[in-house]
């Protein structure tokens, strides 16, 4: 099958009742294989068993990054071509991507405290993170609140193009601006800086998280696909019923 | 395996994010078969989509 016909919704739901079983499947082995490596990973040297908190906090910021990353690349899906499919995969990574930065806040704060001493600083890193998720809130707000699907739809495309701004914003923040939070050690120049003891599950928590948040899309589009029928034939019904 | 001194944070890093994680995937459970029984209400009413009328 050419990957655009997966453009029609009705060929696109048949093609995700039939991978989500797979996709389920190899996200319960992928989390059972990476906790598994993550709770017999070896202390870090300074930080001690509170390095474990890693295996969640940079899984999620990557997530919470990389739902807006989506939403972007869906809203000029939406904007440009005007292709439903496009509003219907952004529209469903909102609340994805919202949820995994909040998880990289709280979790990010629980390490802070017996890291740094304090669960909350207003540095580069940990703002950005917070606009990422307030951000998030706008776009919701205006999917949630628009009484004109269509017009709500276009609404959250620009703003998500517009917020996507802040991407590079965190990516660099580090670099930009002197912060508590440390620099990158994983994705740099040089390498990562570490142990592959600590990185390798942390690489494989990464992939479950990362196809926990693909299952999970594709669940929620199918049900926004299933929603917006609903929502055409009662308004045929009530076309139907006022004749 | 010893968590150490701060024992509390990490279980409840876990703890958050596995209740957090539980609730999307719980959302999309129940709001899929709500959606999947209202589509059946709404066909067994005879109300159809266009695309699904005969021409």
């Amino acid at each position: 099958m050419p990957v655009i016909d997966l453009a029609n919704p009705t060929r696109f739901l048949t093609v995700v009742n039939r991978v989500l079983p797979w996709l389920i499947a190899a996200t319960v082995i992928l989390f059972a294989v990476g906790l598994f490596r993550a709770m017999n990973a070896p202390d870090d040297y300074q930080q001690g068993a509170t390095v474990k908190i890693m295996f969640l906090h940079v899984p999620a910021a990557w997530l919470g990054m990389f739902g807006w990353g989506l939403m972007s690349v869906a809203a000029l899906g939406t904007l440009v071509w005007r292709h439903p499919l496009a509003d219907v995969a952004g529209k469903a990574a909102a609340p994805l991507g919202a949820a995994f930065t909040f998880i990289c806040l709280v979790t990010g704060s629980l390490w802070g405290r017996p890291t740094w001493g304090t669960y909350w600083v207003w540095d580069a890193r940990l703002t950005s993170m917070l606009v990422l998720l307030l951000l998030y809130f706008g776009v919701l707000a205006l999917y949630w609140t628009a009484e004109e699907p269509g017009r709500g739809a276009r609404a959250a495309a620009i703003l998500s193009l517009v917020g996507a701004v802040n991407l590079p914003i965190i990516k660099f923040s580090v670099d930009w601006w002197n912060t508590l939070h440390q620099p990158a050690s994983i994705f740099r120049m040089g390498g990562s800086t570490i142990d592959p003891a600590i990185l390798t599950p942390l690489l494989i928590m990464a992939l479950a998280f990362t196809l926990l948040f693909v299952t999970l899309h594709l669940a929620v589009m199918r049900n926004e696909i299933l929603r917006r029928r609903v929502r055409s034939m009662r308004l045929i019904q009530a076309r139907e019923l006022h004749a | 395996m010893s968590l150490g001194p701060h024992a509390d944070f990490i279980v409840a890093a876990y703890a958050v994010t596995l209740f957090v994680v539980a609730l999307l995937v719980g959302w999309v459970v129940l709001d899929y078969f709500a959606q999947r029984r209202i589509l059946g209400d709404l066909e067994e009413r005879g109300v159809t989509r266009r695309s699904q009328r005969k021409g």
